[in-house]
């Protein structure tokens, strides 16, 4: 046989719909059927008329929602000022806020439980303040590296030609700097909002028990009913479908995904 | 004046956020203290445990081995993919992208409980064969180096290949002299990115991972909710010694960088 280069990709080819698009078709199929293989809605409707499903799916956009709103607030002015600084080596500068992206997150939790032990004492008090706690210290750099590197970019001038123009400070920012930052923003948002809905293990570290999205997925497999577990793993599919598609026109950077941001 | 100084206060209270847990544990690491707070005298019981206890060691060294392992499987499959992908039609490249952007966007639970329906369930494959756990974590990986090698072919000069052949190159002499050299960069930080997730994934682990076997994510995760203290201060030391060790990389990736730019001026 001829050597092609287009050949090379074969391999891959394969892996891909075997391994990332069979997965998907078999979760439909598992989603839509009960344990005789009968094909049924029962698995549909029992998420959407059970109160506590549907409490779990309220309660875990509410958490992902403040848990986006205090990254947002907390890595929006940390990049900005990082970004605007003299600082002669900010590389190294970022470099200090995305280390903890290397460091295992369980013994980063681990370190967090213990502090947050000592000051509150029995964290299953405050689930959700201690939930929000966990998944902002777990993410935060997920959100602080895109905002610094759209931040970053920024022509200065821009910023200068507003003032010129007679506009204060606080202006030519809101104005000028913010707009122009959303690229990052959006990138920053989509990497922290999706987990924070479906990562339960933090919170199952730091209080044993969770109520988020991705803990009705443990909690089925634990109990070796994949039927209804493959209902709600296709409903979070939904959830994240929609919420790219929402997300993608509003990023340049295509390749900024939770590991993009690593190197 | 009075931003700076705001801005400079800001991102102190920030890295205090980010880093007083890991360095509060980090010393109590060295003491024989049961507990924070406990603080009674210098002791390296911790890392002493950390070394001598067989489940520890074995948890350690199976999770680099694996995160090695699948590492190398995802940088393999992945990189002939992009090249692949690249010299292929738009609509074949099309294809390519789609299926490869599943994974990055995917949540990790959603990832783990579907492989584990179609390897474990449906297909059948024992847990306990590792089969399972290789492919959950190659499936995380191959996505970003697929990822991180495609710019690098984007930005290649086509010519170069061509001239290979010209001057009497057989194409997969001129793929492995000229193309891979070429998108090597790509390559090694496709390979890096796909170790750290590795190292960092809980999700496909649990769904996939045999009864017996733990990665360290697993097994602190268990070791957190037990009570067995003495596992427990030892994953201190073991929380330590991933943050040196991470702090030494991080290093010596920054004075390698200015020394580079002061090589070029």
């Amino acid at each position: 046989m001829k050597f092609s280069r287009k050949a090379l990709g074969i391999p891959y080819a394969i892996f891909l719909v075997l391994f990332v698009a069979a997965p998907l078709l078999v979760l439909i199929y598992f989603a839509f059927t009960n344990s005789n293989g009968e094909f049924t809605v029962s698995n549909l409707l029992g998420f959407f008329t059970d109160p506590n499903t549907l409490g779990t799916l309220c309660y875990s956009f509410a958490i992902a929602f403040v848990t986006t709103v205090v990254c947002l607030l907390l890595a929006y002015p940390t990049a900005y000022f990082l970004a605007t600084s003299g600082l002669s080596n900010k590389g190294a500068m970022i470099m200090i806020f995305i280390m903890p992206m290397w460091i295992n997150f369980s013994l980063r939790i681990t370190a967090l439980k213990e502090i947050l032990s000592i000051i509150e004492g029995n964290l299953a008090f405050y689930p959700f303040l201690n939930s929000v706690i966990g998944m902002v210290y777990d993410f935060l750099p997920f959100m602080i590296l895109p905002i610094y590197n759209t931040v970053s970019k920024l022509d200065p001038s821009l910023t200068e030609a507003a003032r010129d123009l007679g506009a204060t400070e606080w202006n030519a920012f809101l104005k000028v700097t913010l707009p122009l930052s959303i690229p990052g923003i959006v990138s920053g948002v989509s990497m922290v909002f999706l987990p924070s809905m479906t990562n339960y293990v933090v919170l199952d570290m730091l209080y044993n028990s969770t109520y988020i999205m991705g803990s009705l997925i443990g909690s089925y497999f634990s109990a070796y009913n994949w039927h209804g577990g493959s209902m709600i793993a296709l409903i979070l599919l939904g959830i994240i479908c929609l919420f790219t598609l929402a997300t993608d026109d509003l990023t340049e950077e295509e390749n900024a995904g939770r590991g993009g941001a690593l190197l | 004046m009075k931003k700076k100084i705001f801005g400079l206060i800001f991102i102190v209270l920030v890295l205090v956020f980010i880093y007083a847990p890991i360095l509060i544990l980090a010393f109590y690491s060295f003491t024989n203290a049961s507990q924070i707070g406990a603080f009674q005298t210098f002791s390296l019981k911790n890392y002493v445990t950390l070394f001598n206890t067989e489940e520890l060691r074995e948890m350690i060294i199976g999770t680099v081995l694996l995160a090695l392992g699948a590492s190398f499987l995802a940088t393999l499959i992945g990189s002939l993919g992009a090249i692949g992908s690249f010299y292929s039609s738009k609509r074949v490249n099309a294809f390519f992208n789609t299926l490869n952007e599943i994974p990055v966007i995917n949540a990790d639970v959603v990832s783990g409980f579907s492989a584990c329906i179609l390897l474990v369930v449906v297909l059948g494959i024992g847990k306990e064969t590792f089969i399972p756990l290789v492919i959950g974590e190659t499936i995380l990986c191959a996505p970003f180096v697929y990822l991180s090698v495609m710019p690098k072919l984007k930005q290649m000069d086509p010519s170069l290949y061509e001239a290979a052949l010209d001057l009497g190159a057989t194409p997969a002499v001129a793929l492995w002299k000229i193309i891979v050299p070429q998108v090597a960069s790509g390559i090694v930080s496709g390979f890096m990115m796909a170790i750290t997730l590795c190292l960092d994934d809980y999700f496909i682990a649990t769904y996939t991972k045999p009864a017996t076997f733990d990665t360290i994510s697993t097994y602190v995760v268990n070791a957190t909710k037990g009570s067995h203290t003495e596992i427990k201060t030892a994953l201190w030391a073991l929380s330590t010694l991933i943050f040196l060790l991470v702090l030494g990389a991080v290093l010596i990736m920054n004075l390698k960088s200015v020394r580079d730019e002061e090589s070029k001026r």
